[in-house]
């Protein structure tokens, strides 16, 4: 599985990223930096956490503007995997690529410590290796992750199992408790906390691996269909 | 030559107008000795900020010098951005400690931030990549809005700062009280990693070559910051806000980045931050320790206002800026670089034979003078000292035997100082880059080196009033503190850096405090081989006239050299036993029960006795390299029951301990007697730690076990003194700092 690391100037999650993909699960990964504009050679991207742009003007606003964004909507279109933690989250949002937006955090300040999630939707190509309403430990970094739409979009995301991940003890407010969301078509998720620090025992959890072990999982199913 | 709306020479000298500067008439007049002519209103400047304690350190030299720098496993003692050790592999440690108190005070988001800004930068200008961040924080209580405001204020402003950057800020220390109100101490220090053939200095070599600027471009912030820092605050230092810079933390990053490549360029023959005195410094320091001189063409300086005059481009501190010194003819490809990460960079200079900073403006020169006169000549002062008088003052009285035990464990857990800091460490981004294994709360903070089997600890200490009360034994007490906090994660001791922290050094009691504790950190650095590899001095710490206690902050940084010796301080297993190592005598002289029960610190501080304390380090390593210790913990302020309590907080066990001693039960319970540590244990691995420690000559005796109930209990021969339900405790504990910046 080849899989692209997005660094925007700001992105400070990239290394961490990058090593959940590259010793989590053997992806072949590399680094791409925010000029590319063809990123077809890709079977998943990765949009890291950070502060892309100073996170000035507003988180990801600046970033969504990226020559690479244009790159990034031709691989959803093509059915790749597009995964955003955190800042890559906020980019998703800003772009319109996922529904709703994310205000400063309830309590105003920046938040960082493991948090407990519930995996609400197991059925996805980033949750099927966990169990459905399992519970796991994965942390949260950021000052602006309250997630918040309308009630439209909300329901929407019900009715269509878009919530992927909901908190269990909620650290910054997000309405109805989510922490991360899937688009419609099921190829790009968007999360709050990051699965990238929760890969090895010696950090203090390893529940964030089954993500990128579902992501492989998926590649290797849809690798063996098209083969079919 | 000087500029239309500047004094001239002769008003300079007439008018005294260096003194607003911070030059005496003795400086003022060897400055004029020094050139040879009265110094232009430029010139002045330039000397005023290098001569400034924060730059030139002549109040603090003498002190310093005495230091223990060298050893084997220094491979860059002071003198560099920051000191650089061995830590096996042709891999090396970067790191140093420096203060930003001052711009603190008036201006608490942007002073803190910008000190984290400022450290970053010494440890990445020498090649090094930053891996962790910690702050060492001391304020008055929180119980004023304004203490409030400056506490939130610059724990804010260090996490806006560091989570944008990346770094992880992992650990730290944090204080209160009243000394600190009117002056708060924010020191920031970063640890970087590097391949010691990466390491890079700050020299101007070779006549001819360029000097660029790069980053940041200039504006008129931070002017004359050092030599703010050198003065005592007072109410109308708000006016001096001004004086005080504004950082960009995204620039930082992309800095960081571009630096972090430009290492690898050839090219690249030096390379330094422009902090403290901006410009003036870093290019009269570069020349001088080259023994070359630097000519720069102003106009060619990147300037974010107009009209800004050479006195206002040389003194800026504007962040996130770095001048280097390239080989002639390789200018572009460290241009290209910078372009690269979106950093404009310019070349503003050469490198000359003459050993003289020369600088043009507007085809004019705006002002010449010697390097080494700028950056090594500045007077030192031998500044008289003397015992202070509050030493001899009567203490207040009172009976410690007679606290309830019960009720002060409750006190104490509950002091903001001893409590839970996680209010604090929430806010900052302590894991970004996954490095993190031991988070902040333990003992020292751990970062596994990847790709190695290796980890660094790190831990930074002062406990203030035992160095006011004994500076020699409270220096060495510091040192010993952190190096037995990087002991209990499983740390062998390196080395460390030290930001000394004190009032005006022209009053003889301050500086008998200075030179005394400075003395305590020698000698504890001697016993423990910890060589001090760099450092910061921050004098003038008075408001209104009042000293903060001395306060000489030790970060000291040691290396795990397998991963499976990581040690935490909580508890791990029911039934397992409870060992204190050390010995614990009645020093209640500065504990935290005193000052509770009193609102005075008096008396004598708790001793040290290095040989015991460099005996008792070396048989817990050793246990724990044996793999026998399944938590460490220091036991430091509020005493056995406080380190008892701490190891027990997050564990979801308890502890039951029963004591026999001739000292009362608060005093065994509460005074702060200094080489004490707690071990937990495999019940069977007890006699045979028992014989290491005989062996060893360490005291070691059973204090209890670990159990699956959450209470506490102790009792003291055969009768209990304190039973308590954990969760009752936990909350007390975890909830003081949230609770007391809300209330």
């Amino acid at each position: 599985m080849k899989l692209a690391v997005v660094v925007f100037p700001g992105s400070n999650c990239d290394v961490d990223m990058y090593h959940a993909a590259a010793d989590g699960i053997g992806a072949d990964t590399s680094y791409v930096s925010h000029h590319c504009t063809d990123l077809s050679q890709y079977d998943g991207i990765l949009l890291p956490g950070g502060f892309s742009y100073g996170d000035y003007l507003r988180c990801g606003a600046i970033a969504r503007f990226s020559p690479v964004m244009d790159a990034v909507g031709e691989a959803i279109e093509r059915g790749a995997l597009v995964l955003g933690v955190c800042n890559g989250f906020q980019i998703l949002l800003e772009a319109g690529l996922l529904p709703g937006a994310v205000y400063c955090n309830n309590s105003l300040k920046f938040h960082c410590s493991p948090v407990r999630l519930q995996v609400v939707n197991a059925d996805t190509a980033f949750s099927s290796q966990y169990s459905e309403e399992e519970s796991i430990v994965v942390p949260v970094a950021h000052g602006e992750g309250q997630y918040f739409c309308d009630a439209d979009i909300l329901d929407d995301l019900k009715k269509n199992n878009q919530i992927v991940f909901r908190y269990q003890d909620n650290p910054n407010g997000s309405l109805d408790n989510i922490a991360g969301i899937i688009n419609r078509r099921g190829n790009v998720l968007g999360m709050m906390p990051h699965p990238e620090r929760a890969v090895e025992g010696i950090l203090g959890s390893t529940d964030g691996l089954p993500l990128f072990q579902s992501m492989l999982q998926d590649w290797r199913g849809s690798r063996h269909a098209a083969v079919e | 030559m000087p500029q239309s709306n500047e004094p001239t020479p002769e008003q300079i000298r007439d008018q005294k107008l260096y003194s607003s500067m911070g030059v005496s008439d003795e400086e003022f007049q060897l400055i004029e000795a020094l050139l040879g002519r009265l110094p232009n209103y430029t010139e002045v400047g330039l000397f005023s900020v290098m001569w400034s304690e924060h730059c030139s350190y002549k109040n603090s030299k003498p002190v310093l010098r005495r230091f223990p720098s060298h050893g084997h496993q220094v491979i860059q003692g002071p003198g560099e951005g920051a000191g650089v050790v061995d830590i096996g592999d042709g891999q090396a440690v970067v790191f140093k400690m420096e203060s930003h108190n001052h711009p603190s005070a008036i201006e608490p988001y942007q002073g803190a931030a910008t000190g984290v800004g400022g450290i970053l930068r010494d440890v990445f200008s020498m090649g090094a990549r930053p891996i962790a961040l910690l702050n060492s924080l001391r304020f008055g209580p929180l119980d004023t809005p304004r203490v409030k405001y400056l506490f939130e204020e610059v724990v804010a402003g260090i996490a806006g700062y560091g989570n944008c950057v990346g770094v992880p800020t992992v650990g730290g220390d944090v204080y209160f009280d009243p000394c600190y109100t009117g002056n708060p101490l924010v020191n920031a220090m970063c640890v970087g990693l590097i391949d010691q053939k990466d390491v890079k200095k700050g020299l101007a070599a070779g006549v001819g070559n360029s000097v660029i600027y790069v980053g940041a471009s200039t504006g008129r912030d931070g002017i004359h910051g050092a030599t703010f820092a050198s003065e005592e605050l007072s109410d109308a230092s708000e006016e001096k806000r001004p004086a005080v810079q504004v950082g960009d933390p995204f620039m930082e990053k992309l800095l960081l980045e571009a630096c972090l490549e430009l290492i690898h360029c050839p090219g690249l023959l030096g390379i330094q931050d422009m902090g403290a005195a901006g410009l003036v410094s870093s290019s009269s320091e570069m020349a001088s320790k080259a023994g070359t001189g630097i000519a720069m063409d102003l106009d060619k300086v990147p300037q974010r206002e107009t009209g800004m005059t050479p006195y206002e481009m040389m003194l800026s501190e504007s962040q996130e800026r770095m001048l280097l010194v390239v080989e002639k003819g390789q200018e572009d490809e460290i241009l290209t670089v910078c372009r690269q990460y979106g950093l404009s960079g310019a070349v503003i200079g050469e490198v000359i034979a003459e050993k003289r900073l020369r600088l043009t403006h507007r085809g004019q020169v705006a002002a010449d003078v010697p390097v080494d006169a700028l950056a090594e000549e500045a007077p030192v002062y031998q500044r008289p000292a003397q015992r202070p008088a509050y030493l001899d003052a009567p203490s207040p009285s009172w009976d410690p035997a007679a606290e309830e035990p019960e009720q002060a464990l409750n006190d104490l857990l509950a002091l903001p100082t001893i409590a839970s800091k996680e209010w604090v460490y929430r806010q900052y981004d302590h894991m970004v880059r996954t490095n993190t294994v031991v988070a902040p709360g333990s003992d020292a903070a751990v970062l596994r080196i990847r790709g190695t089997g290796k980890a660094v600890a790190v831990s930074s200490d002062c406990n203030s009033r035992y160095v006011y009360l004994d500076p020699r034994a409270g220096g060495a007490a510091a040192v010993a503190e952190a190096a037995r906090n990087v002991v209990c994660s499983g740390a062998k001791p390196l080395a460390v850096t030290d930001c000394l922290n004190y009032g005006r050094p022209e009053n003889p009691e301050v500086f008998w405090q200075l030179q005394q504790s400075a003395e305590g950190i020698r000698q504890a650095c001697l016993a423990l081989d910890t060589p001090v590899v760099s450092g910061n001095v921050s004098l003038y710490n008075e408001r209104e006239g009042t000293a903060i206690y001395p306060t000489p902050v030790i970060g000291l940084v040691g290396l795990v050299d397998d991963l499976d010796w990581i040690t935490t301080q909580t508890l791990k297993k029911a039934g397992s036993s409870l060992l204190l190592l050390g010995e614990t005598r009645n020093e209640m002289g500065g504990s935290q029960l005193q000052y509770l029960r009193t609102g005075a610190n008096f008396g004598p501080a708790p001793q040290i006795d290095l040989e015991r304390e460099k005996a008792l380090q070396a048989l817990t390593l050793s246990l724990i390299h044996a793999g026998v210790v399944s938590a460490a913990h220091d036991t430091s302020e509020g005493g056995l029951a406080v380190a008892a309590a701490e190891m027990c907080f997050s564990s979801g066990l308890g502890a039951v301990l029963s004591l026999d001693s001739g000292l009362a039960a608060p005093i065994e319970l509460f005074s702060e007697s200094q080489s004490r540590i707690l071990l937990e244990v495999d019940e069977e691995s007890q006699s045979f730690v028992q014989q290491q420690a005989q062996a060893a000559g360490v005291p070691c005796q059973g204090i209890g076990r670990v159990i699956a109930d959450e209470r506490f209990s102790v009792s003291l021969n055969g009768e209990t003194v304190i039973a308590c339900a954990m969760d009752e405790l936990e909350k007390l504990w975890e909830g003081a700092i949230s609770c007391a910046v809300t209330h």
